[in-house]
C-alpha cells in the first residue's frame, strides 16, 4: 500500500495558533520556483484530499497544522446570516434543516461531494480550500516519474496538457463553491496578525497553482451567508457515477423572486476552469425577467462561452461545454418550477 | 419433494462467515515472526533497452536487506508452456510502463519503498508501438525480437466449408466492423504474496492465485528449485476474475528474495500496480461477414480479430483461438471462418478476463444479428430462436453440444420482460434490447500436454463423521469451496456445514488446474462425486450390515443412513464411519475428472473450444438516454442463465448479478486506456468501475438443463453470464435512440456525437464504430497481407495436418 511520507503534526486549540504556527514553520507566499510540494507546513483539516495527495507525493510538508482540535471549528450559527464554521463536516452542512431550507443549493452540492464516508469527515473549509485537480497531475510518483512530472509540481517543466501555456491549467474541482458563491458567501481568514473577512468569489484565481487569493499563512475560519429571504436556489452537478467522483461540469444558480420578476439572480461554475466562476453575463440575461425560457437560453448561452474545460479532467471537452448549458437550463427551469429538475437530478 | 437433500436449497456458503466477518486471511493477513516486506521497482519506459541495474546504493538504505534484478531469474516462464516469453523480473529490455525491474526487501514498507529510488536504472529508449495497426506494420521496430512478421505474436486461421459458396447462397450479406476496448479486472484485493524459505531448504509461498499447480510448475522451472522442496498455498482471493491466473513478477520476487534472506518476505501490490499487471481483456477489432437467406438461416460467417495483446504472451494464444472458437454453439452456421491476429504492443500484457476472448467476439456477432433481423423485419429474439444450435449435435468447427438451453433462456426473458411486445415502443430516449451467449463448463484441455486428470480429489472422513475434502481448486469468492462441499454432502448425505475444504495446497491438495476457464463446478465437482462415490459404497455397505437391509435400500441424507422404504431404521453418518472404518480401515478415497475424448476437432487450433458442456445465457437490457447530456442509465438487465442444474441457487444467481455488472461496467465506460504509453487512469477514482448507486437494478432466471454429465446435472455460471449483457445494452441503446454502437465503451461523448449534439454541429450519425484497421493503415493492405499469408499458411497445413497446441 501506499505509504505517507513522515511529517510532524501539530493540533493548536485556536485558529491564531494555527495562523501562527503556519508562520513559525515558514509558511510565505508561495514561491512560484520551488513549486507546490515544496510547501514546508500545510494545514489539514477532515485530511479526505490532503492524505491521498501526499500517499502520492503531491506533498510532502514537514508540519502538518491539523484543525481538528481546535475549539468550536465544527458549527453551524445563525444569527441573521448564517455563520459556518470551516470544520463543519460536510455531512453535517447538508444535513442542516436550516441549509435545507433556506440555502438548498449549498446543502445539495455538500451532498453531491464524494462519498458518504469522506463527508463523514471532509469539512466545508476543506472542500473550498480543496487543490485544483488534473489527470496529469493526481498520480501517484511513479506516474508522475515515468511521465516526467509538470509545472504544478516543478516550475521548470511545462504544462502537460497545454504545453504552451504559461500557466498551470489545473481545474478548480469543489462543489460547494459555486452554491456558496451563488449564495453570497463571503470568507473570514486568520492570520497571525489578525482576521479579515473577504467575498468568496474573490478568494480565487484562474491559476492552478497559485488558484487562492489568501496569503500562504492564513486559516480559513469560517464561511458566512447572508439572509436568503426571497432567494431559491439549486446546484447540479455532471460526474462519471453516482458517487465519489469529482465534478467535470457543476452549475450553480440562485434567484430572488420579486412577484414574478427576477430581482436578483447568480450563476456559478465549478470544474470547467481554473477557478470557480460567477457569470456575471448570466445575470444579465436574467435580471428583469419572468424566467421564461428565452431567458435561460440567454444565461446558459453566457455560461456556455464562460466554460473554458480543458482534456485534464474525466470526459470530454465537448461533453463537458454541452453539460455547462444544460445543466444552467436545468437549474434554472428547476428555480422556476419546482420539482423539474433541481431536487432529484438524473442518476449518473 | 426435491429428490436432493441439499442441492438445489438456498444454503449459505460454508465461508460466507468468514468472508464477510473479515476472519478469512488473505495472503496479506499473514504477518510471519522476522517477517520483511518487499517492493518492486517498475519500469518507467514503455520500450527500453537496460543498459545497467546499480542496486549498490539501495543496499546501503538504513532497513534494506536484500534486492534482486532480472538477471538473478532469467529462466523464461509464462502461463503457457509453448509461448513463454517473459522473466520474472525484466532482464534486458522493458517493454511496458509499469513492468517489474527490481526487488528490494526492507524491514518495513517505509524503507522498501524508499529504496526504490536508490535503484539506478540507465535505459535506452527504443521507440514504442500503441496500436494494433502499428504492431502489424512496423518491421522495423521490434518489441520482441522472436515475431517473425513485424510485432505478431500469433496468427490463426481456420476454416470449415466453402465460404465463398455459403456467401453466394445468401439473399443477404451483412459486413460490419466493431471494435471493444481493453479493460481490466479491477478485483477488491490486490496481488499478494508472501515466501518462507524454511531450515529444511523448503519454500512456502501463500499468494493470491487462480492456479497454484500451474504456479508450482512456473517457480521451479524459474528457481531451479525442486518441486518437491515447494508448497503453494493460495490464499482465499478477494476477486479475481482471471487477473490472478498468471505467474507473476512479484511471487518469484518474494520466493527469491526469502530464499535469499532467509526470512519470510511479503510483497503487496499498491493499486496502480494491479492495474500494471493487468491480463485484463484484450482490445479487440473485429470484422463480420454473415450472409444469411430471407428466412434468416445463416448460410456462412466469416469472423476476423486483432487482438491488441499487450507486451507479453500471457495466454494470448488461447485467448486469439477463443475469439473465434465458440461463436459458433449458440446459432447453426454451416460454413465458417476465422482469421484471427494477436499483437504485441508496449502496453501492460492483456490475458484473460471473465469470458476470455468470447466476450468480444460475441458483443459483436449479437449486434449483428440485431442488425440482420432488422434487415429482415424479424423480432430479435423470435430470431434468436428459430436459428438455434440444436441439443446434442455437432458445430461446423466439430464442437460437441450436449444440455442446450439458449430457447429456453429466451423464453424465461420474453415471459419475464415482455420484450418482443416493448421493443420500439418505449419512445425516444428509452429502449429495450437483448443477446444471447455461451461459455465453456471448462476447458477441454490443460495448459501443458498430459494425460493426468483435470482434476483430483481426496475425501476422509473422520471418526465423528465430519467429513474433509481436499482439492486443488483455489477459492477466488466465486464460491468454489462451497461447490465442493456441496457435492460431497449431498452424495454422502451430511450438511455442508459438515464438510471441511481444504483447498489450493499443492503439497495438501490433489492437483486441480485452477479456478479458472469455469472449470471448476464441472470438473471439480466431478472429481468430488467420485470419491464421495466411494466412500458412500463403504458407508452404505457396513450399515446394511448392520441394519439387516439390502443396500439397494439405503439412501443417506439429513446424517443418516436409511431404510427407503422404513426411514425410521437407520443409522447415523458417524455410527456409519465408525462401523465402515472398522471393517475397512482409514476412510479416505480419491476421485477424479477428466474430460471425454472427442469433444472436439483434430485440425490443428482444436484444443481450443472443445469442452465437455456449454453453459448458455441471454439478457434483455433496458436503457434511457438523456438526449441532452448523453448520459446513458442502464436501468435493468435481466439474464437467464443455463446453469445445467443450480447446485446452490444463491451461489448461482451472485454469479449471473456480478457478470451482469461487470459486463455493464465494461460498456458503459471501463476503460483500460493510455495517453504515450502511460496508463490514463490507474486508481479506481479515475477507473470508472460503476458504483451500487450506478449498476441496474439486476435479475437473475435461473435455466436448467440438466447436463448428463455434470456433478447432478451442473454446468458453469461464473464466466457466461457476462457475454450477453454487453451486446443487449447496445441492443438496447439502438432501440432507444436508433444509433448502432458498434465499439465499446458507450460514452455521453459518442452519444452526443452521434445525436449531433457535439460541439453544435449538427450533425447526426446512425453508427459510431470502426470502418477498418485505424489510423493511416490501409485496412485493405493489412487485409490482403493477412489474406496472402493466409493462403501460404493454408497450403502448408494442408500438406502436414498438424497437431493441436496445447491450449487451454
Amino acid at each position: 500500500m501506499l505509504r505517507l511520507p513522515r511529517f510532524r503534526i501539530a493540533t493548536p486549540r485556536t485558529y491564531r495558533e494555527a495562523a501562527q504556527l503556519l508562520r513559525d514553520n515558514g509558511a510565505g507566499e508561495l514561491d512560484r520556483t520551488r513549486g507546490t510540494p515544496t510547501l514546508r507546513v500545510m494545514l489539514v483539516a477532515g485530511g479526505t484530499d490532503l492524505f491521498p495527495n501526499m500517499k502520492r507525493r503531491q506533498f510532502s510538508p514537514e508540519v502538518l497544522v491539523s484543525l481538528a482540535r481546535v475549539r468550536d471549528a465544527a458549527r453551524i450559527h445563525e444569527n441573521g446570516k448564517l455563520e459556518i464554521s470551516a470544520g463543519t463536516t460536510l455531512t453535517e452542512v447538508a444535513g442542516d434543516q436550516r441549509v435545507r431550507d433556506r440555502y438548498t443549493a449549498l446543502a445539495q452540492a455538500a451532498e453531491l461531494v464524494s462519498t458518504p464516508q469522506l463527508r463523514n469527515m471532509g469539512t466545508i473549509g476543506g472542500n473550498v480550500c480543496l487543490d485544483t485537480r488534473c489527470n496529469w497531475y493526481d498520480q501517484s510518483l511513479f506516474w508522475r516519474t515515468a511521465e516526467g512530472f509538470c509545472m504544478k509540481t516543478n516550475p521548470e517543466v511545462v504544462c502537460r496538457v497545454a504545453t504552451s501555456s504559461p500557466r498551470c491549467l489545473a481545474v478548480a474541482s469543489a462543489d460547494t463553491v459555486p452554491a456558496l458563491l451563488v449564495l453570497g458567501a463571503s470568507a473570514h481568514l486568520q492570520n497571525a496578525e489578525g482576521e479579515r473577512e473577504v467575498a468568496l468569489a474573490d478568494l480565487y484565481r484562474e491559476d492552478g497553482i497559485r488558484a487562492w487569493a489568501m496569503r500562504q499563512d492564513e486559516v480559513l475560519t469560517e464561511i458566512t451567508l447572508p439572509r436568503a429571504e426571497g432567494w431559491r436556489s439549486t446546484y447540479l452537478k455532471l460526474r462519471d457515477r453516482g458517487s465519489f467522483d469529482f465534478p467535470i461540469a457543476g452549475v450553480g444558480a440562485a434567484v430572488r423572486w420579486d412577484g414574478g420578476t427576477v430581482r436578483e439572480a447568480r450563476i456559478a461554475v465549478t470544474a470547467l476552469g481554473s477557478r470557480p466562476l460567477l457569470v456575471e453575463a448570466a445575470r444579465e440575461a436574467l435580471v428583469g425577467t419572468r424566467l421564461d425560457d428565452r431567458a435561460i437560453g440567454a444565461a446558459a448561452d453566457a455560461v456556455h462561452k464562460a466554460a473554458r474545460p480543458m482534456d485534464n479532467t474525466s470526459g470530454t471537452i465537448s461533453q463537458r461545454k454541452v453539460a455547462s448549458r444544460v445543466l444552467t437550463e436545468r437549474a434554472l427551469v428547476s428555480l422556476r418550477d419546482p420539482g423539474a429538475w433541481g431536487a432529484a437530478p438524473p442518476k449518473r | 419433494m426435491s429428490e436432493f437433500s441439499i442441492i438445489g436449497r438456498r444454503l449459505p456458503k460454508v465461508n460466507s462467515w468468514a468472508h464477510l466477518t473479515g476472519e478469512a486471511r488473505y495472503a496479506d493477513d499473514i504477518f510471519l515472526p522476522r517477517m520483511l516486506y518487499g517492493r518492486l521497482l517498475r519500469s518507467t519506459r514503455p520500450h527500453a533497452r537496460i543498459r545497467r541495474i546499480d542496486v549498490s546504493r539501495a543496499l546501503a538504505h538504513p532497513g534494506v536487506v536484500a534486492a534482486v534484478i532480472g538477471a538473478d531469474m532469467p529462466e523464461k516462464m509464462g502461463i503457457m508452456p509453448s509461448t513463454q516469453d517473459e522473466t520474472a523480473l525484466a532482464v534486458d529490455k522493458v517493454r511496458y510502463v509499469g513492468e517489474p525491474v527490481a526487488a528490494v526487501a526492507a524491514v518495513d514498507e517505509d524503507a522498501a519503498f524508499e529504496a526504490l529510488s536508490l535503484i539506478e536504472v540507465d535505459y535506452e529508449d527504443l521507440e514504442p508501438i500503441f496500436t494494433i495497426e502499428d504492431a502489424l506494420e512496423r518491421e522495423d521496430v521490434k518489441i520482441h525480437e522472436e515475431a517473425k512478421r513485424a510485432n505478431v505474436f500469433k496468427e490463426v486461421h481456420l476454416s470449415f466449408g466453402d465460404l465463398d459458396a455459403g456467401f453466394a447462397r445468401a439473399d443477404h450479406v451483412r459486413d460490419d466492423w466493431f471494435f471493444f476496448e481493453g479493460n481490466t479486472h479491477a478485483p477488491m484485493e490486490s496481488h499478494s504474496a508472501v515466501a518462507q524459505y524454511g531450515g529444511d531448504d523448503k519454500l512456502t509461498l501463500w499468494t493470491a492465485t487462480q492456479v497454484p499447480h500451474y504456479l508450482h510448475r512456473e517457480l521451479e522451472k524459474v528457481l531451479g528449485l525442486e518441486r518437491s522442496r515447494i508448497r503453494v498455498i493460495a490464499t482465499p482471493n478477494g476477486g479475481a476474475f482471471g487477473g490472478k491466473s498468471d505467474p507473476f513478477g512479484h511471487e518469484f520476487a518474494a520466493a527469491l528474495l526469502a530464499m535469499r534472506t532467509r526470512r519470510p518476505v511479503k510483497i503487496t501490490l499498491d493499486r496502480e500496480e494491479v492495474f500494471y499487471a493487468h491480463r485484463g481483456r484484450h482490445p479487440v477489432k473485429m470484422r463480420i461477414k454473415t450472409g444469411v437467406q430471407k428466412d434468416g438461416e445463416i448460410t456462412a460467417v466469416h469472423y476476423q480479430s486483432w487482438l491488441d495483446g499487450g507486451a507479453y504472451a500471457s495466454y494470448g494464444i488461447a485467448t486469439t483461438y477463443y475469439t473465434g472458437a465458440l461463436l459458433t454453439v449458440t446459432y447453426r452456421i454451416p460454413i465458417y471462418k476465422f482469421d484471427g491476429v494477436r499483437v504485441y504492443t508496449n502496453k501492460p500484457p492483456c490475458g484473460p478476463k471473465r469470458g476470455h476472448g468470447t466476450t468480444q467476439p460475441r458483443y459483436g456477432f449479437e449486434c449483428q444479428i440485431d442488425k440482420i433481423a432488422e434487415d429482415l423485419g424479424l423480432d430479435p429474439l423470435e430470431y434468436r430462436k428459430r436459428i438455434l444450435q440444436p441439443p446434442n449435435s455437432r458445430t461446423v468447427n466439430e464442437l460437441r453440444i450436449t444440455s442446450m438451453g439458449l430457447g429456453e433462456c429466451l423464453d424465461a426473458l420474453q415471459r419475464r420482460t415482455h420484450f418482443s411486445e416493448r421493443r420500439g415502443q418505449l419512445g425516444r430516449g428509452k429502449g429495450i434490447g437483448i443477446a444471447g451467449s455461451a461459455y465453456i463448463s471448462g476447458a477441454g484441455l490443460p495448459i501443458y500436454w498430459n494425460d493426468m486428470p483435470h482434476s483430483g480429489a481426496e475425501i476422509r472422513i473422520d471418526r465423528g463423521g465430519g467429513v474433509t475434502v481436499m482439492c486443488g481448486t483455489a477459492e477466488i469468492g466465486q464460491g468454489s469451496d462451497n461447490v465442493l462441499a456441496t457435492v460431497a454432502a449431498e452424495t454422502l448425505g451430511v450438511y455442508p456445514s459438515d464438510v471441511h475444504v481444504v483447498s489450493g495446497d499443492t503439497s495438501l491438495t490433489p492437483v486441480d488446474l485452477g479456478s479458472y476457464s469455469s472449470r471448476v463446478t464441472f470438473m471439480a465437482g466431478n472429481a468430488v462425486r467420485d470419491a464421495s462415490l466411494k466412500l458412500r459404497t463403504l458407508l452404505v455397505g457396513a450399515a446394511a450390515e448392520k441394519l439387516g437391509v439390502p443396500e439397494t435400500r439405503l439412501l443417506s441424507a439429513y446424517r443418516r443412513i436409511y431404510d427407503q422404504d422404513d426411514p425410521e431404521k437407520f443409522v447415523t453418518f458417524a455410527d456409519a464411519a465408525v462401523l465402515a472404518e472398522s471393517k475397512h480401515g482409514t476412510l479416505v478415497a480419491a476421485g477424479s475428472y477428466k474430460p471425454p475424448k472427442g469433444i472436439g476437432g483434430t485440425f490443428k487450433g482444436a484444443g481450443v473450444g472443445p469442452s465437455p458442456a456449454y453453459s448458455y445465457q441471454a439478457a434483455v437490457a433496458e436503457v434511457s438516454v438523456d438526449l441532452d447530456t448523453g448520459t446513458l442509465v442502464v436501468d435493468k438487465v435481466t439474464t437467464a442463465h443455463d446453469c445445467g442444474r443450480a447446485l446452490n441457487p444463491p451461489n448461482v444467481e451472485g454469479q449471473i448479478e456480478g457478470a451482469a455488472y461487470m459486463g455493464y461496467g465494461e460498456i458503459i465506460g471501463e476503460e483500460q486506456v493510455f495517453r504515450g504509453g502511460l496508463h490514463k487512469k490507474p486508481s479506481l477514482l479515475d477507473y470508472k468501475l460503476p458504483t451500487s448507486l450506478d449498476t441496474p437494478a439486476l435479475e437473475a432466471l435461473v435455466v436448467e438443463s440438466v447436463d448428463a454429465e455434470g456433478p447432478f446435472g451442473a454446468k458453469e455460471a461464473g464466466e457466461g453470464p457476462l457475454n450477453p449483457v454487453i451486446p443487449a445494452i447496445a441492443n438496447a441503446v439502438y432501440d432507444a435512440i436508433g444509433v448502432r454502437f458498434d465499439e465499446t465503451p458507450i460514452t455521453a461523448e459518442k452519444i452526443l456525437d452521434a445525436l449531433g449534439k457535439r460541439d453544435n454541429r449538427g450533425v447526426t450519425k446512425k453508427r459510431i464504430g470502426p470502418d477498418g484497421l485505424g489510423g493511416d493503415a490501409d485496412p485493405n493492405r493489412a487485409l490482403r497481407r493477412l489474406g496472402a499469408t493466409t493462403a501460404a499458411r493454408e497450403r502448408r497445413v494442408a500438406g502436414d495436418g498438424g497437431q493441436s497446441p496445447p491450449t487451454g
